[in-house]
Order: C-alpha cells, then sequence, then structure tokens
C-alpha cells in the first residue's frame, strides 16, 4: 500500500538553491547569467535556460559539450530544461558532483511565479529567490504595451529583487522617477538599480560556507565562519556581539558616488530573536536585499538551532545544526539601516521551536 | 478501341508506373469547377493523365482499366491540415474514449462509458504485460460531476504506474504508484494543475503540461517518442488511409536529425500510404535559427515528405484558459492567458520567412493573440513585402469578423478547429467565453465571406482524424449536447468538402499537386461506398470510406 505520507516530508533534503532569473526580451537576463559564471568563484554553477536556441553562453566560457550539457569554465554547466523543467531539476540534483547553485534562466514571456511552481515539484530544490530584470530605458514602454503589458508587469509583480538594468541609457532625472513607479507596480520586490555587471554574485549565488560545510540542510550542518561574499578575511569573529562593520563591497553604478551596494557581517547574540531579526530584515525599508543567519538555540542540545534566509520581502526560518557562534550576513543598498536597529530590542527569547 | 477491358476486380497495383490506369468509378467528383463530375481517372506515373469519360481517355492509348471502384465514388484524397504523428504511437496503448474508435489495424474500439469500463478495460491491458499501464482518449466529462481518483486506478494496479491521457491532451490521471515514482505521493504540495484531496495528498489528477510532466515517464508517455518512432509513423499512415487522407501535416516537430532520419527511412518505403507535411517548430529558437533550419530542411523534402515550414505557438488554449483574449476576457473572469512565443520574435520570424520565402503556419487560439499576429503581420509585410506568402493561422478559433478582413487584406490563409466546436463548445458557451462569443467560434462562414481562404482540421489525435466528420461539424456545428451553435457560422457541404481538399491543400502551398482531381495533378483519391454529394447532409460524418489511392498506389482501408 501507498507510504506514509508525513514519512515522506521529514525525509531530509540535500537541497540545492536555486534562483530564476526572469525579465522581458533584451532586460539583460544572459548578460547577468555570464557575469555570474565569471564570478563564480569556484562554485559549480548550472544554468538552465529553455532551450539550447537561447543560449548565449560567452564562448570564452564553454569548454565542451555532451549529451545535451554544455560544460563551463570552473565546473559549471548549462543545460536546456526543453518543456522538461522538472525533470531536468530532478536529474540534475542526481549529478556527480552535484552542482552547488542552479540558475534557471526564463524566457522573456514566462511568469516566475508560474515556473516557480513547478520549480517546487522537483525534490531536492531550494528555491533561493527571484531575480527580475528590467530596461531602464524601456520598462514603461512595455509595461504599457498592448499585448505583453500584463507580462511585463507580472514578471515585476513576481520578484524577490528587481534589477533596473541599462541605467547608462536614461539620466538620473528619469531614474529618480522611475524606481518610485516600479516600487508602486512591484510592492513585495526589493529594487536595485546598477549595470547587470556589476552586480554582486553573493546576492544571487549567496555565501560561500566553509569548505566541507556546504550544504545547508539538517544533515550537513552549515557555518558562516567565513562569513564574507565580499573578498577578504575578514576574522569578524573576534568582532563581539555588537560589533558589525558596513563594508563597501565596491563600486557600482557609472562611478563611485553611485555605488549602491554594501555588504555586512556580524555576529547574533544568543537568544536573538530571528523571527523579529527576518521579519525587519525583509521590510520593505530595510534596505536589505538578501540575508543569512545561524543561531544555535540554547535551550536545545548538540547544535540545534536555526538558519534564517532573507530574499527581498520574504524570510523564512528553518531548522539547522549550528556550529560557533551566531552569524548574520547581509547584503543590501548602501545607506541600508543598521541590523540591531533593523532587529529592534534585542529578544532574550528564541523563536518557537 | 485502344484499350483493353481488364479483369472487374484486380488486386495489384499498376506493375509498371510508365503505364496507364484508368480506374472507372460509380462517381468522381474532381472539385474542380470546369468538370465537376466524370466516370473515369486515367493515372499515369502516379499522376493524373486525364479525367473524365472512357472515351475522353481513349486518346492516350494503351491502358489498363482498373473496374475495382465501379461501384465506388473517388473525390480527391483528403487533406488533414492540422494533426500530429503521435495520433498514431497512442493506438498501442489502451483507448479509454467515449465514443467507439477504430484503430489503424481497423479493429472497432467501443466507448467506454462508465469509469468502471475504463478500469476494466486498463485491468485487461495490466493482466497481458509487465511495467506501466497506459491510456488514453480518456474524457470523464461524460461520466457526471465524479472525479477520478487515484484510488480508482489503484484498482488497476498497486504497484504498478498506471495512467490515462484524456481526451484534450491537458490532463493525466495516474494511480498511487505512479505519482509515487513521481515523487508526488507527499503532502505539502501547492500547484494549480496539482489538485489535492481531503488527505492532503494529490488526487491523482494532473493537470496541465508542467503538472504531468512529472509523472508521463513513468506511466508509459516518453515524449520523444511519442513524436513519433517508426511503428507510430506506420500507425498514423494506417490511419490515414481509414480516414481517405493521403496528404497530412505533423505540426509541428522539433525535427532533430534522429526524428528526420525516421521520418526519412518510413516515409521512403514504396508503401508508405501517405504525404506528410511536417512543419519545425519554433520553439526556444532564434527566429532566424528557426528560418534558416527551415531552408535547409526544404531541400531535403521528397514526394512523401515535405519540408521546409515554421509553426509558431503564439497563445495557448481557451478551455485550459492559457489562450489570449481581448477585452473583456474570460466569461468566467479568469485573468487572461499566457504568451507561449514573445511578440519581438513573432515579427522577426514572419519578417525573415518572408524574406526568404519560409512559410509560417502561427497557433492563435484567443482573438488577442490572432491581432498581434495580424500586427506582426503588417509589419513585416512592410518590411518584406511578399506575394503569395500563405501564412496561415491555425485554430484561431475566436477570432471576429474585423480581424477575418484584416486576414483577407495582408493574404493571411486560416485553419478553423471544427472538431473542437462540436467536442468543446458546451464548455465554451457556459464557462470560457460565454454564449455570444461561442457561437462566433470558429468561424468558417465568416472567413468564407471575407475571402479568406479556409481549411478545418481535426488537431489528432486532440479529437479523431476524420475529415467527413470534421466537415459534418463545419456543417452543422452541432455540440456534444445537439445544441446548434452559431448558426449563422454552418458553412454548405460542397464549401467544407472544398476545405478538407483544396482548401487545405491551398494552407500548405500544395494545392498545384493536390486537393482535386485535375490533370497534371497527383493521383491522390479518397475511395467512398458512398456519395457526399448526394447523401442527406446530417449523414456525412457516416459515410463509409473504402480506403485511398496514393500516387496511383491503391490502399483499402
Amino acid at each position: 500500500m501507498t507510504p506514509c505520507a508525513a514519512e515522506r516530508v521529514a525525509e531530509p533534503l540535500a537541497a540545492l538553491p536555486t534562483v530564476v532569473i526572469g525579465g522581458y526580451l533584451g532586460a539583460g537576463k544572459t548578460t547577468l547569467v555570464n557575469h555570474l559564471l565569471r564570478q563564480a568563484a569556484g562554485r559549480r554553477i548550472a544554468v538552465l535556460v529553455n532551450d539550447f536556441g537561447d543560449v548565449n553562453i560567452d564562448a570564452d566560457l564553454i569548454e565542451g559539450a555532451e549529451a545535451g550539457v554544455l560544460s563551463l569554465a570552473g565546473g559549471c554547466l548549462c543545460c536546456s530544461f526543453g518543456d522538461d523543467l522538472v525533470g531536468t531539476l530532478t536529474a540534475l540534483c542526481r549529478r556527480e558532483p552535484a552542482p552547488d547553485q542552479v540558475l534557471i534562466e526564463l524566457s522573456g514571456v514566462a511568469l516566475p511565479a508560474a515556473v516557480l511552481r513547478s520549480v517546487r515539484l522537483a525534490p531536492g530544490i531550494a528555491v533561493a529567490g527571484t531575480l527580475v530584470l528590467a530596461d531602464a530605458a524601456e520598462l514603461r514602454r512595455q509595461a504599457g504595451d498592448r499585448y505583453v503589458g500584463d507580462t511585463v508587469r507580472q514578471q515585476l509583480r513576481d520578484a524577490d529583487w528587481v534589477l533596473v538594468n541599462k541605467t547608462d541609457l536614461v539620466d538620473a532625472a528619469a531614474l529618480a522617477d522611475l524606481l518610485p513607479w516600479l516600487q508602486a507596480l512591484a510592492p513585495g520586490a526589493k529594487l536595485m538599480a546598477c549595470a547587470a555587471t556589476e552586480l554582486p554574485p553573493e546576492l544571487v549565488l549567496g555565501w560561500r560556507a566553509t569548505a566541507g560545510a556546504k550544504a545547508e540542510a539538517v544533515a550537513a550542518p552549515p557555518t558562516l565562519s567565513d562569513g564574507d561574499g565580499d573578498g577578504g578575511a575578514d576574522g569578524d569573529g573576534d568582532e563581539g556581539l555588537a560589533g558589525f562593520r558596513a563594508r563597501e563591497i565596491g563600486s557600482f553604478g557609472r562611478t563611485s558616488a553611485h555605488s549602491v551596494f554594501a555588504s555586512r557581517s556580524l555576529a547574533l547574540a544568543p537568544g536573538t530573536d530571528l523571527a523579529a531579526l527576518g521579519a525587519a530584515l525583509a521590510a520593505p525599508d530595510s534596505g536589505v536585499l538578501r540575508a543569512k543567519a545561524l543561531l544555535a538555540d540554547p535551550h536545545r542540545p548538540n547544535g540545534a538551532g536555526w538558519l534564517l534566509q532573507v530574499a527581498g520581502g520574504r524570510w523564512q526560518l528553518t531548522p539547522a545544526l549550528v556550529q560557533g557562534p551566531g552569524r548574520l550576513v547581509l547584503i543590501g543598498l548602501k545607506g541600508m539601516k543598521s541590523p540591531p536597529a533593523l532587529a529592534g530590542v534585542e529578544a532574550t527569547t528564541p523563536p518557537d521551536a | 478501341m485502344k484499350y483493353f477491358a481488364g479483369p472487374s476486380t484486380d488486386p495489384q497495383p499498376p506493375s509498371d508506373m510508365t503505364d496507364t490506369t484508368v480506374f472507372q468509378a460509380r462517381q468522381i467528383l474532381t472539385m474542380n469547377p470546369a468538370r465537376p463530375r466524370a466516370t473515369h481517372v486515367a493515372v499515369r506515373e502516379g499522376r493524373i493523365l486525364g479525367v473524365g469519360t472512357a472515351a475522353d481517355l481513349a486518346g492516350w492509348g494503351p491502358h489498363r482499366l482498373d473496374t475495382r471502384f465501379a461501384d465506388q465514388v473517388l473525390m480527391p484524397g483528403l487533406v488533414e491540415g492540422h494533426s500530429h504523428l503521435m495520433a498514431g504511437t497512442f493506438w498501442r496503448y489502451v483507448y479509454g474514449g467515449y465514443f467507439d474508435a477504430t484503430d489503424p489495424a481497423g479493429k472497432v474500439w467501443p466507448g467506454l462509458k462508465t469509469l468502471d469500463a475504463v478500469v476494466a478495460a486498463l485491468g485487461v491491458a495490466a493482466s497481458a504485460s509487465d511495467g506501466p499501464v497506459t491510456g488514453w482518449g480518456f474524457d470523464p466529462i461524460y461520466f457526471g460531476e465524479r472525479r477520478c481518483h487515484r484510488t480508482d486506478l489503484d484498482r488497476v494496479s498497486q504497484t504498478r504506474p498506471v495512467g490515462v491521457m484524456h481526451a484534450s491532451g491537458h490532463i493525466l490521471n495516474v494511480n498511487s504508484a505512479a505519482l509515487d515514482k513521481a515523487g508526488l505521493l507527499r503532502s505539502g504540495i501547492d500547484h494549480p494543475g496539482i489538485p489535492l484531496g481531503d488527505d492532503g495528498l494529490p488526487t491523482g489528477e494532473l493537470k496541465g503540461p508542467e503538472a504531468m510532466m512529472a509523472a508521463l515517464d513513468h506511466v508509459g508517455l516518453n515524449r520523444a517518442f511519442l513524436s513519433g518512432d517508426e511503428q507510430g509513423i506506420t500507425d498514423f499512415g494506417r490511419l490515414c488511409v481509414r480516414a481517405g487522407v493521403t496528404t497530412a501535416t505533423d505540426l509541428a516537430a522539433t525535427l532533430g536529425e534522429t526524428e528526420l532520419a525516421t521520418l526519412e527511412r518510413v516515409t521512403g518505403a514504396p508503401d508508405y500510404p501517405v504525404r506528410i507535411v511536417s512543419l519545425l517548430r519554433m520553439m526556444g529558437m532564434k527566429p532566424a535559427d528557426a528560418v534558416d533550419r527551415a531552408r535547409t530542411l526544404a531541400e531535403r523534402s521528397t514526394e512523401l515528405l515535405r519540408l521546409g515550414r515554421v509553426k509558431i505557438v503564439a497563445d495557448g488554449s481557451i478551455q485550459g484558459f492559457t489562450a489570449r483574449l481581448r477585452w473583456p476576457g474570460y466569461y468566467n473572469g479568469r485573468p487572461n492567458g499566457l504568451w507561449y512565443t514573445a511578440p519581438e520574435a513573432i515579427r522577426e520570424a514572419y519578417t525573415l520567412g518572408l524574406k526568404h520565402g519560409v512559410q509560417i503556419h502561427t497557433h492563435t487560439n484567443g482573438d488577442e493573440a490572432t491581432e498581434l499576429v495580424l500586427d506582426c503581420m503588417t509589419e513585416a509585410l512592410a518590411a518584406s513585402p511578399r506575394a503569395d506568402h500563405r501564412f496561415t493561422l491555425q485554430h484561431c478559433q475566436l477570432a471576429d469578423d474585423a480581424q477575418y478582413r484584416r486576414m483577407k487584406s495582408l493574404g493571411l490563409c486560416v485553419n478553423l478547429f471544427a472538431n473542437h466546436h462540436h467536442y468543446w463548445g458546451d464548455q465554451h458557451h457556459a464557462v470560457t467565453v460565454g454564449p455570444d462569443r461561442a457561437e462566433r467560434m470558429n468561424a468558417c462562414r465568416s472567413a468564407l465571406d471575407a475571402g479568406v481562404p479556409l481549411a478545418i482540421h481535426s488537431d489528432a489525435p486532440i479529437t479523431p482524424m476524420a475529415p467527413l466528420f470534421t466537415a459534418w461539424c463545419a456543417v452543422h456545428r452541432l455540440t456534444a449536447s445537439g445544441r446548434v451553435l452559431g448558426e449563422y457560422q454552418r458553412i454548405s457541404v460542397d464549401e467544407a468538402l472544398r476545405a478538407i481538399t483544396l482548401g487545405a491543400a491551398y494552407t500548405l502551398k500544395l494545392d498545384a499537386e493536390i486537393g482535386s482531381i485535375e490533370c497534371g495533378k497527383r493521383a491522390d483519391f479518397c475511395v467512398l461506398d458512398d456519395d457526399p454529394s448526394t447523401v442527406p447532409a446530417a449523414t456525412l460524418k457516416d459515410l463509409r470510406i473504402w480506403g485511398t489511392v496514393q500516387g496511383g498506389r491503391v490502399f483499402a482501408a
């Protein structure tokens, strides 16, 4: 007879983080994917495209092709999913070695939320977020187009992050005008404006854990002791409970004056209310784009604790094994609020088990 | 007299194609208005040498008189302008449909009138073989409100995957073992195409391509295989013979080298009975690549395999609420459907297709998709003017009169889904578009009145391939419940017969070769026991088909 469904649910899965990249034709999806492949820095990225006709991977990244899979530099790969996204994802999970990260590049008219519903059917896939690109110069026209306007608007509403690309094609006043309009259209999305090639890769690819502790699933306790997505050892374990520093992670935008991103890494006090922290980081005005925190539960043994993940306006707490002190890493817009302010009064009670 | 009389029943086809054979028939309906009726047709080298009386043909010299059709009626070989090779593949699975159906070998499978009957038929198949148990043609709409549940199919097998594809092709019902193998027998699934039961587990109904996809392989419905393996293409040919069809489309295919090699091999056999027109599907391809590929493919065309056309899918289906509708949208308030191809890509493909002479057929179901195609075509023609392109709208179910007038001015053809109107018209009337727009669906009258070249189709295997049934649908517009839906849009028997011969041939740019019985054209005939020009129009769908003549070769059904 049929197996018990509850047992199925409890099965721990080695979840493969997946980011969906959408946006209308010409928004820069392929440019972003190539940029991320160049910034993979050891991550094995699997890029899924609708069909091989869509493949525009830069030629110098391609190392070979076999059985419908393009081998890319650095252990990355690219394959098409055609009309079987779930099957392709499932096969990807079984690959040896398994990829570290999946990027799904959608067709220009695909609706990300609809695709995500299918992605979630694939066992072993953890959706990290949805990034939708927009062409700064064309977006308003596209969003008002009689045929595709509703498609473009829905794509934006489906996003955790909207990257307004090609900002060099509009003047500052036009951009200043565009962003509030876009935020009203997609109130649940966190916006950023810069060239796709200048996006900090951590925003999409997440933060690398230390070697040997890659997986974030319960079975493989993650750590964040490396804590940086921005190059450079930071030794933030020495920073103390209240210590965190804001470090700009380079210059984004046309000039350094336009730099838009900042990254932070800090220790979390035992007993920090992760739910409150998550809600604060995800709040529309937080300026935080993506964050990850790990914190042991002082009331439970053996490192049992919690993983907090924030993507745009969404946050999620999942059980995790935690080694070492609590950590928070985040990436946001320059000038984002400081995490203690975001978290409000530091709570002393743990999140509900 | 220069000719001699052969035996009245000659079992052998002409042994030497340079010989001349004269077929004598009770009646020949030529579809050539200059000589609409005849009794004899002379065939040489697979082509029509002449049509008329025995005396008219005597001047062509010695020939064999073939009288096997002396009691039959010949009309031009029927042309199915929108079908899929999959129609042949499906027949190796259990037929689970409500109506009687005939398999490629001629066996009639009775319609299954209850869910229990479907389960029983699957059970018979299960006991006869190992592995997955697969059915098709399922249409539980006729079984009342009760939905098929995975436990119903668990009665077929609790250990082997069981799956039944719905007639629409949009829904798959599976059992618990199939759900389990697909990783779907668990709680917590949140997908609009996977309804859950009170127990939190999927009911076994998988709606839409994404939901079905996870289970298709496990129930034996491998997609690549469905697109046409050797047996499937062979069986497709047999179905064509039974339907009187001598030219049929595969709309459309990916046409990779393996698939193409199979098609070339099967259609190249001396006894393959139908001309296959296979269109290249532009999906996930750049328009320039699709047009280039089509031009390359065109050079590989043979007499029985015609390549070099492109198909684009603009939107989804109306009953699946994925078609793009103009204001006021769906009758039940559902949000508008999806674009399957971006407008920019359609426009570019049209521009390149016109420039290079590659014909493009475009699936549009909703009237907004049709409007987009008209706009794209307007711009493409301005950029790449070309006369007589015959780009064709496929399905085009919801177009209104103004759109037909634009089609005419742009030189577009239309191939309407007359069968759909019969099978799902009631649903469109009640749910999807409401009574008034449902009446204008598949508007054959509007197309003809506007001067738009018209074909009508089955979309087999979505509905059975049977052009005479399709003609009946267009003539009567009767829905499954017996309602005349859109009386004004009915067309005459003559108009409908033209649509399934010359009309469809025109949309494929083959009307100079096929579609009528005229000197110089291919000797492709539909052989009937009954005369469609004299039987009551109501019986058009029941005409008895003897078989076909294809390129002068005789194929009994």
